[in-house]
C-alpha cells in the first residue's frame, strides 16, 4: 500500500494558469447573465467558445502533466490568501483533477453544442447557456481546488446552478417544484460536508489537502469525519438515502440532464471520497464500509426504480443512481476501487450523456413526449439517434469489449475480492437488473410498433445534435477498454490517490465475470420476452406490489414525508404556536419599545437651530463634567 | 529689531494639497476673468484634473519616497501614512462627488433670486447657473485634506472653517425644495459657528495648560505627569465638542439629517463620505497623538459617545419616511462605529496600526458606498425633484430592478451583510476593539467588549431599516404615479459603477485594500 506522492508548489507554464479554466466559463456566465437580452444574439456562440477554451486549457494542462515525472505530476499553484490565517485558495493540478477537468470540460462542451440545437425554439436560450458556463466554472472549482473551502464553494456552485437549470421552465409547477425539492435535499448532505469540513478544521487545523495530515488522530474522529463527508456525498450523487431528488430533476431540459444530473456533478460525491480518500476512507476502515454498503444499496435501488418507469428520462435517472452506486462502491476499496470507480465515472460520463442525449433527440422528434409506450418502432426514422443509443446501451449493460464492461466488471471483481464479497455478488444481481431495465428501454422505444400520439411525425434531429451523439458513442465503446486493458488509468492515477501493493491486472475469464455475463443475458432475454416479442400496450397495467413499490421509487418520497416532513410539520406547527405565544411577545415587545423610542426620540429634531444649538450645549456640559469626574476619580 | 525667521515649507511633500489650493484659487479667477459661456467648459476639466492630478501625487509619493518621517512646514502639518491615505480616499471621494455635481438640473439658476418669485423663474429661462461650485468645492476639498493632516490645533482649526465655509454655501443652492435647501445652510452655517466655538475655546485652554498648541509639544507636556489640570481637561472637552460636532457623534448630531436632507444630494455625497473621512482623521490626529497620554481620561467619555451615537443613530433612523435622512442618520450610526475604533488603542504601537488599519480600511469602504447610495437617490426623481418620500420607493424594484438592485447591495453593504465591503469595515473594527479589549489587559477590557455588544444590537437595530427599504422596493406594489427613474447621464452611471465594484469586489476579495490600510498605517501618525 503506498500513499499519494507529495504534492509539489508550482509556478508558469499552462498549470500556472489553470485558473483560466474556471475563469473562462465565469466570465461567459457573467456575460451573458449581466449583459442581459443585448447577448442573445451570440450567447450561445460565447458559452460555447468559453467551455472549448476551459477545454483547451485543460488539454494543454494534461499534456504538461504528462511531461513530469510520475512523481512529479501533483502540482500546487498558489492563487490568493483566501481568508487570512485559516485559507489560502489555491489549485491543484494533479492527475485526478485533470482527469475531472477533461470530463466536465470536454462531454461539457459537447453538451453545450449540442443544446444549440436543441434550445433552438427557446426564448431563454441565453439565459440557458449563462447557466451551463456558471456550472462548468462551478464544477471545475469543485475539483480543481487544492483546500475544502474552495471544494465546498464549487459544491454550492453546482448546487446552484443545478437549481436554476432544473426549474429552468420555472412557470411549469412541476419544474418549480422538482428546483427546490432538488435544493432542500442536497442542503442535507452540504450540512454533512459543512460539518465535516468544521471537525477537519478543530481536529487537525487546516483545510488544505497538502497540508492535511491525519496520522495520530483517533479513529472515531476519523469516522466521524468520513461519514459526515459521506452524508455530502450522498446528497450531491443522490445515493440513499438522500436519493430522491434526482427523478424530480428530470424536469430540467434534457442537456442539463446528460451534463449535471449523470455525466459530470452528481459525481461530485465520488470525487469528494476518492480525493478524501487516503485521509478518511482508508481500506477496512468502517467509514470505508458506510461507503460500501451505501453503494450497493443504492445500485440496486436505481435499477430496480429503472425498471418500473415509463418515463424514458425518469427511467435514465434510475440508472444513474444505479450507476454512482457502482462508482460509490468500488470507491470503498482503497486505490484499485479507486481507479475503476473513476474509470466507471468516466465510460459512465460518456455513455449516460450518450443515452440522455439521445433520449433528448427522440423527445425532440416526438413532439416532448416522455412516454415510452407513446414510442416504439422509431428505429427507421431516426437512424443515428437509434445507433448511438444502442450503443450507449450496450456499453451501459456490460456487452464485451464495450467501455461499460471493463470498468463495471472491475468494480464488481474488486467487491467480490474485498471482505465483504456478498456486497460484490448484489453488483452482479444489480447488472443483471441493468440488462433487463435497459434492453425495456430499448424496445419499447425503437422496436415493436408504433404507439405514437395522434399528429407525431419523429424525424431524425440537426447534425449540430447528431454529431455530439456521434462522439460520444465512440467514446462509449473505445474509452473502456483504453482505461483499463493495460491499466492505464490506474497508473495515471496512483500519484494522486496512491498505489495498492499489487497492481490489478486485467482477465476477463474469471468465476465473477463470467456469471455477470449470463445474469445479464437472462436479463436482456426477459426484456425481450416481455417488451419485445410482446405487445406493450399505450397505458400501465396495474402492476403487482413489488411493480408499484419501484414505480413508488421504493416509496422513497413517502418515506421522507413520514418520517421527516410530517413530523416536521409539527415541530413546526408547535414552534409557531410557542413563537406567537412567547417568543413574539418578547420580540414584538422588543421591537415596539425601539420603535416607540424611535418616535418619542424623534420629537427632539424639531427642526429649530436654537433647539440643536440648545442639545450642543448640553452636550458639551455633558462631556466636560464627564471628563472632569473621570480626571477626578 | 527682531527679524521674523522666514518658514521652511516643504512644496514636494505639500504638493497634492497644493495643487488643490492653488486649481481653486485658478477657478476664482476663472469667475473673474472669464466669459459666463466658457466658465463650465473650463472649470470641469480644472477640477477633475487638478483632483486627479493631487491623487498621483499622492500615490508618486506613497509609492517613491513612502511616509515622511517628520511633520512638515515647520510642524504644523503631518503627511504621514495615514495622512497620505486619507487624502488618496478624500481625492477619490471628491472627484467622483463632482461627477455628480457635474450633472444637470441639481442646483439652482440663480441663488439670490428668492424662491417662488419671478427672479427665479427668469434666472430659469435665462439657464444660468452657478459656476461658483466648481472652485468653492475645490476649497472645502483642500479644507478637508488639511483637516486630517494638520499637527498643530490653530492650523486645524483653520482647516476646519476652509472646509466648512464653502460648504455651508453649497448647501443651500439645490435647485428644488429651496426654502429647505437655504434653511439647511442657514442651520449648518449657525450650528457650525457654534461648535468652532467650542473647539477654538478649547484650544485656548490645552494652549494655556501646555503652552503650545502644537500637538507634539502637547502629548510632551501632557507625558511629564502631574496633576491634572481641570483647565486641561475642560479644554480636552471642548475640543472634542468641536470634532464630534464634525463628525456628527450623538449629542451633536442634530444638524445631520436637516442638513443632509436640504443640501443638494451630490453635495450630500460629498459631505456624507469626504467630510466624515477627514474629520475621523482630525479625531485620530488629536486623541491618539496629541492627547494620547491622556487616554485613560478621554476613553471612558468616547466610550459614552460612541454608543449613545450607534444608538440614536440606528434608533431614530427606524422612524424616518425621507431617504436621505434616513441615510443622514445611517451615517451618525455608522460614525458611532467608526468612534470603536479610535477607542482601541494599545500599548504596543503594532497593535495600535492594526486598529488604525481598521479604521482606514472602514473609511475607505464607507465612502464609496456612500457615494454610490446618494448617487443612486439623485436618479430617482419625480415632477418636485428627487422623489424623496420612502413611500414614493415602493414597487421600484419592479419597475427598474437594475437600480432598485444596485440601491439594495448598498443598503445591504450599510448593513454589514457579508460579500459586501461593509462586512468587512465592520469586522474589522469589531476585531480590533475585541482585541484591545482582551489584550490591553486594563479595566477597559471589559468595557470595550461591551462595546462591541452594544454595536452588533446597534447593527441588528440597523439591519431592521435598511432591509425594510428593500422589501419595499420589492415586494410592494409600484405605485401608479410613481417617480421615474431618470436614465443617469455618464458621470452618474460611473460613480454608481465604481461605487459598486469597490463595494463588491472588496466584499470577496479585501486584501490588497486591507493591505494598503495596513501600510499606511504600519508608521502610525508622526509627531
Amino acid at each position: 500500500m503506498q500513499t499519494p506522492t507529495d504534492i509539489i508548489p508550482h509556478t508558469g507554464g499552462v498549470i500556472g494558469v489553470a485558473w483560466l479554466m474556471i475563469a473562462l466559463p465565469l466570465l461567459g456566465a457573467a456575460v451573458l447573465l449581466i449583459g442581459g437580452r443585448r447577448t442573445d444574439r451570440w450567447g450561445h456562440l460565447l458559452g460555447v467558445a468559453m467551455s472549448l477554451g476551459s477545454f483547451v486549457v485543460a488539454v494543454l494542462a494534461l499534456v504538461e502533466l504528462l511531461g513530469l515525472g510520475e512523481e512529479q505530476r501533483r502540482r500546487a499553484i498558489e492563487l490568493y490568501d483566501f481568508i487570512p490565517g485559516m485559507v489560502k485558495m489555491g489549485l491543484l493540478v494533479d492527475p485526478l483533477s485533470v482527469s475531472f477537468a477533461l470530463l466536465i470540460t470536454g462531454v461539457g462542451s459537447l453538451i453545450h453544442i449540442y443544446s444549440i440545437g436543441y434550445m433552438a425554439h427557446d426564448p431563454a436560450r441565453r439565459r440557458f447557456f449563462a447557466y451551463l458556463n456558471l456550472f462548468v466554472a462551478a464544477m471545475l472549482l469543485l475539483v480543481l481546488a487544492d483546500n475544502y473551502v474552495g471544494l465546498f464553494i464549487g459544491w454550492e456552485g453546482v448546487g446552484l446552478a443545478s437549481y436554476l437549470l432544473i426549474g429552468f421552465w420555472y412557470f411549469k409547477p412541476s419544474a418549480a417544484v422538482a428546483a427546490k425539492k432538488a435544493f432542500v435535499v442536497n442542503r442535507v448532505g452540504d450540512f454533512g460536508l459543512l460539518v465535516g469540513m468544521f471537525v477537519i478544521w478543530t481536529t487537525f487545523g487546516t483545510l488544505t489537502f497538502k497540508d492535511l495530515d491525519v496520522t495520530g488522530a483517533s479513529n472515531g474522529t476519523l469516522t466521524a469525519i468520513g461519514l459526515l463527508l459521506l452524508l455530502g456525498a450522498c446528497g450531491k450523487s443522490a445515493q440513499i438515502p438522500l436519493q430522491s431528488w434526482l427523478l424530480d430533476a428530470m424536469e430540467g431540459p434534457t442537456p442539463v440532464s446528460a451534463l449535471i444530473h449523470a455525466a459530470t456533478m452528481v459525481t461530485a460525491g465520488v470525487y469528494l471520497v476518492v480525493r478524501s480518500g487516503a485521509f478518511f476512507f482508508p481500506v477496512g476502515s468502517g467509514a470505508s464500509l458506510a461507503v460500501a454498503i451505501v453503494g450497493a444499496a443504492t445500485l440496486l435501488a436505481g435499477a430496480i426504480i429503472g425498471c418500473a418507469k415509463d418515463d424514458i428520462k425518469k427511467g435514465l435517472a434510475g440508472s444513474t443512481m444505479s450507476q454512482i452506486g457502482y462508482m460509490m462502491l468500488g470507491a470503498a476499496f482503497g486505490p484499485v476501487g479507486y481507479a475503476f470507480a473513476i474509470g466507471h465515472l468516466f465510460t459512465h460520463g460518456f455513455f449516460k450523456a450518450d443515452l440522455f442525449l439521445g433520449a433528448g433527440s427522440v423527445m425532440h422528434g416526438m413532439n416532448d413526449e416522455v412516454d415510452m409506450r407513446k414510442y416504439g418502432g422509431l428505429f427507421p426514422k431516426m437512424r443515428i439517434t437509434a445507433i448511438t443509443f444502442i450503443i450507449g446501451y450496450l456499453a451501459i449493460i456490460g456487452f464485451p469489449l464495450l467501455s461499460g464492461y471493463f470498468t463495471k466488471d472491475g468494480i464488481i471483481e474488486t467487491a467480490v475480492h474485498s471482505d465483504y464479497p456478498i456486497l460484490g455478488w448484489l453488483a452482479v444481481l444489480g447488472a443483471g437488473i441493468t440488462g433487463f431495465y435497459m434492453s425495456r428501454m430499448v424496445f419499447m422505444t425503437f422496436f415493436g410498433k408504433p404507439r405514437w400520439a395522434e399528429g407525431a411525425h419523429p424525424h431524425e434531429s440537426p447534425k449540430v445534435m447528431t454529431i455530439p451523439l456521434i462522439i460520444l458513442s465512440i467514446g462509449s465503446i473505445f474509452l473502456g477498454g483504453y482505461l483499463v486493458v493495460n491499466q492505464t488509468l490506474y497508473h495515471w492515477l496512483s500519484p494522486a490517490v496512491g498505489a495498492a501493493a499489487e497492481a490489478p491486472h486485467f482477465d476477463p475469464f474469471t468465476t465473477p465475470g463470467l456469471v455477470t455475463l449470463a445474469v445479464v443475458a437472462a436479463g436482456v432475454l426477459l426484456a425481450w420476452f416481455m417488451y419485445g416479442r410482446a405487445e406493450v400496450p399505450q397505458t400501465a397495467p396495474a402492476g403487482n406490489a413489488l411493480v408499484t413499490f419501484a414505480r413508488r421509487d421504493l416509496y422513497g418520497d413517502a418515506l421522507n414525508e413520514s418520517l421527516f416532513m410530517r413530523p416536521g410539520q409539527w415541530l413546526t406547527r408547535l414552534a409557531v404556536f410557542f413563537d406567537n405565544r412567547g417568543v413574539d411577545g418578547l420580540v414584538n415587545g422588543l421591537a415596539a419599545t425601539i420603535g416607540g423610542s424611535s418616535g418619542r426620540l424623534r420629537r427632539l429634531q424639531t427642526g429649530f437651530a436654537r433647539t440643536y444649538a440648545l442639545s450642543i450645549l448640553f452636550g458639551a456640559a455633558l462631556l466636560t463634567g464627564a471628563l472632569l469626574l473621570v480626571g477626578n476619580l | 529689531m527682531n527679524k521674523i525667521p522666514a518658514p521652511t515649507i516643504e512644496y514636494g511633500t505639500l504638493a497634492p494639497m497644493l495643487l488643490v489650493f492653488g486649481a481653486a484659487v485658478l477657478g476664482v479667477l476663472v469667475e473673474a476673468f472669464a466669459p459666463r459661456y466658457l466658465r463650465k467648459s473650463i472649470h470641469v476639466p480644472l477640477t477633475l484634473l487638478s483632483l486627479a492630478g493631487a491623487f498621483v501625487l499622492v500615490v508618486v509619493q506613497t509609492m517613491t519616497k513612502g511616509a515622511p518621517t517628520a511633520p512638515a512646514a515647520m510642524g504644523a502639518v503631518a503627511v504621514d501614512g495615514p495622512a497620505l491615505f486619507l487624502w488618496g480616499v478624500i481625492l477619490v471621494l471628491a472627484f467622483v462627488s463632482v461627477l455628480l455635481i457635474n450633472d444637470e438640473g441639481q442646483f439652482v439658476a440663480s441663488a439670490a433670486a428668492v424662491p417662488g418669485t419671478a427672479a427665479e423663474d427668469e434666472a430659469e429661462a435665462e439657464g444660468r447657473a452657478h459656476t461658483e461650485i466648481y472652485p468653492l468645492v475645490l476649497f472645502a476639498v483642500g479644507g478637508m485634506m488639511l483637516f486630517p493632516a494638520s499637527n498643530d490645533l490653530l492650523v486645524m482649526f483653520v482647516a476646519l472653517e476652509v472646509m466648512s465655509l464653502p460648504l455651508y454655501l453649497l448647501c443651500g443652492l439645490a435647485r428644488r425644495r429651496r426654502l429647505l435647501s437655504q434653511e439647511a445652510a442657514m442651520k449648518y452655517f449657525l450650528l457650525g459657528a457654534f461648535s468652532s466655538a467650542f473647539f477654538l475655546y478649547g484650544t485656548a485652554l490645552v494652549y494655556g495648560y501646555a503652552g503650545s498648541v502644537d500637538l507634539a509639544k502637547i502629548s510632551d507636556a501632557l507625558g511629564t505627569g502631574g496633576v491634572l489640570d481641570p483647565l486641561l481637561l475642560a479644554g480636552l472637552a471642548l475640543l472634542g465638542v468641536g470634532l464630534m460636532f464634525k463628525v456628527g457623534a450623538a449629542p451633536f448630531q442634530a444638524w445631520k439629517p436637516d442638513v443632509y436632507q436640504g443640501a443638494p444630494t451630490p453635495i450630500t455625497a460629498l459631505m456624507a463620505s469626504g467630510v466624515l473621512v477627514a474629520a475621523v482623521g482630525a479625531v485620530l490626529r488629536v486623541l491618539w497623538v496629541g492627547l494620547g497620554n491622556l487616554d485613560w481620561d478621554w476613553r471612558p467619555v468616547m466610550w459614552g459617545v460612541a454608543a449613545l451615537t450607534m444608538i440614536v443613530g440606528s434608533v431614530l433612523a427606524i422612524t424616518q419616511t425621507e431617504i436621505k435622512r434616513m441615510l443622514a442618520y445611517s451615517s451618525i450610526a455608522h460614525a458611532g462605529f467608526l468612534l470603536i475604533g479610535v477607542l482601541a488603542t494599545f500599548d504596543a504601537a503594532e497593535q495600535n496600526a492594526d486598529s488604525l488599519s481598521a479604521i482606514l480600511f472602514y473609511l475607505l469602504v464607507y465612502g464609496f458606498t456612500t457615494v454610490g447610495a446618494f448617487a443612486v437617490v439623485t436618479m430617482v426623481r419625480e415632477a418636485g425633484g428627487e422623489a424623496g418620500h420612502l413611500s414614493r420607493w415602493a414597487g421600484l424594484g419592479k419597475r427598474s430592478p437594475m437600480l432598485a438592485g444596485v440601491f439594495a447591495f448598498f443598503l445591504l453593504a450599510f448593513a454589514g451583510i457579508p460579500l459586501t465591503s461593509g462586512f468587512f469595515g465592520k469586522y474589522a473594527v469589531f476585531v480590533a476593539a475585541l482585541r484591545s479589549g482582551s489584550e490591553s489587559g486594563d479595566s477597559m477590557g471589559a468595557w470595550m467588549t461591551g462595546l462591541v455588544v452594544v454595536a452588533v444590537l446597534a447593527s441588528a437595530i440597523a439591519a431592521f431599516f435598511y432591509v425594510r427599504v428593500i422589501v419595499l422596493m420589492f415586494f410592494s406594489e409600484p405605485l401608479a404615479d410613481g417617480p421615474t427613474v431618470a436614465s443617469p447621464s455618464a458621470g452618474t452611471a460611473a460613480v454608481i459603477a465604481l461605487a459598486l465594484l469597490v463595494t463588491a469586489v472588496v466584499g470577496v476579495y479585501p486584501q490588497p485594500i486591507l493591505d494598503i490600510a495596513h501600510q499606511a498605517a504600519s508608521g502610525l501618525f508622526v509627531r
